[in-house]
């Protein structure tokens, strides 16, 4: 077994510096590295290029960073519940790149497996596919797109290992498994640290090989964005 | 005319048994209020789930378990989570059979607009272009016109395209239409509206063929 594991998160982000690309797993609020993003707001690392779905909320998520304008560039798929960034991306301070969410997964997974590059039909036709190469396949067309590079990958799972096997649990899966192994270095944190042997190697969704370093976080807040609910008859 | 229900519940029609359907943000959500209890249907939310249920009682939401919309929910016996590179696999695949979103502008081509007004509102595209790229059947719910009271049914979009050519059918509170290779085509009118009213909030090439029957709901 080759232990993955990490006393902490200012140990998991050994080496995070001003002007890095980095990854963050999550859907909205849902499955974010909740510790990861407060640990990168102490360190106050700036310049930052983030790829993520969304950039969180003004107060919570990767809206803490942005807070601080320690982000340089986004690029996401969707970002409409977040003042803050609307203001400095319509203000021109913050550089955004706007993907289509399938392609967004598709980028990370790209890197991830050895790709350089996939057509994708998504995007053909609209100004996502300017200045991009284009391409006929059986009648219809796509455009082509380069998969990501970027120094750090930081995701959350549910369950991991020693090993830096992952279980998620939920929504919370979305982007995280995809990132894992698509940057430099994969970090993930957990609600629940195990020991080697105590997962089943039947329930993995992520393993351990394309994780790099793993810790336990501290606290997770697990904020919800859309509180919604039907009433008991 | 029709109100948001109203929309939702004639779009319902349009859902057939055995179907596995993306619902977008907004009144493609109503929609699955309205499918009959009486056939076999799937819900995809391109967050990772498939067989999406009710919001959750009070008291038992999960932060772990939203909707691409980020709202609590529940899911249904037979429901899968999956990650994101899956759930577009199903997208991009051509696995989801049926799409139903909402939009800012739709040509009278098939062009759909609504992620983006330059210089206003940039929320993004999430994954409309992923879908609207993809989907063989894609149908628009949306209001006629805009808050300005402007046919949002047009000769060309005026705003940034999310997909070219691939809009199949529009349900708005005035009417249900089809895109064909020569423009909009009336199917319906919503109860109580006319044929000129529909001309008139109208500004793409509209094909009016016959009596236009009033829908059921």
């Amino acid at each position: 077994m080759i232990r993955k594991t990490v006393e902490n998160v200012q140990e998991a982000l050994k080496g995070v510096k001003d002007g890095m690309t980095l990854m963050l797993g999550g859907f909205g609020l849902c499955g974010i590295p909740e510790n990861t993003i407060s640990e990168l707001v102490r360190l106050g690392v700036t310049d930052l290029c983030c790829i993520s779905n969304n950039a969180g909320v003004d107060d919570f998520g990767l809206g803490l960073l942005l807070q601080k304008k320690q982000i340089r560039k986004m690029i996401s798929s969707y970002v409409g519940e977040n003042d803050e960034f609307e203001r400095q991306m319509l203000s021109g301070e913050l550089e955004v790149e706007l993907t289509p969410q399938g392609t967004l997964a598709e980028k990370c997974r790209a890197a991830q497996a050895g790709f350089p590059a996939f057509y994708t039909p998504a995007g053909f036709g609209t100004e996502v596919a300017l200045g991009k190469e284009t391409r006929e396949f059986n009648g219809k067309m796509y455009v082509l797109e380069e998969a990501f590079k970027a120094d750090f990958s930081f995701v959350k799972a549910w369950k991991g290992d020693e090993a830096g096997n992952l279980i998620f649990k939920g929504t919370a899966r979305n982007f995280n498994p995809c990132m894992c192994g698509a940057a430099n270095i994969t970090v993930a944190e957990v609600e629940e640290l195990l020991p080697a042997g105590s997962l089943d190697p039947n329930d993995i969704h992520v393993p351990g090989i394309f994780v790099q370093r793993i810790f336990q976080g501290e606290k997770y807040e697990k904020r919800i964005e859309q509180r919604t609910v039907r009433p008991r008859n | 005319m029709l109100d948001k229900n109203g929309i939702a519940k004639r779009i319902a029609k349009e859902v057939k048994d055995g179907y596995y359907v993306n619902l977008g943000i907004g009144i493609p959500t109503m929609v699955a209020n309205f499918v009959r209890d009486d056939i076999s249907v799937e819900f995809q939310s391109e967050n990772g789930v498939l067989g999406m249920g009710p919001f959750p009682f009070e008291g038992e939401e999960d932060a772990d378990i939203i909707n691409a919309g980020k709202q609590t929910i529940t899911t249904m016996p037979g429901a899968s989570f999956f990650d994101s590179v899956t759930s577009f696999a199903m997208i991009r695949g051509q696995h989801v059979d049926l799409t139903i979103l909402g939009a800012m502008e739709v040509s009278d081509k098939g062009d759909i607009a609504n992620w983006k007004i330059p210089g206003k509102m940039v929320k993004g595209m999430g994954g409309a272009m992923d879908l609207v790229a993809s989907a063989e059947n894609i149908i628009v719910a949306m209001m006629h016109t805009n808050r300005a009271g402007e046919s949002k049914l047009l000769k060309e979009c005026t705003l940034p395209l999310t997909g070219v050519g691939c809009v199949k059918k529009i349900v708005t509170n005035l009417a249900v239409l089809e895109v064909t290779t020569d423009g909009f085509k009336l199917l319906e009118r919503a109860p109580g509206v006319s044929v000129e009213a529909i001309e008139n909030a109208t500004n793409g090439r509209l094909i009016i063929e016959g009596d236009i029957p009033e829908m059921k709901l």
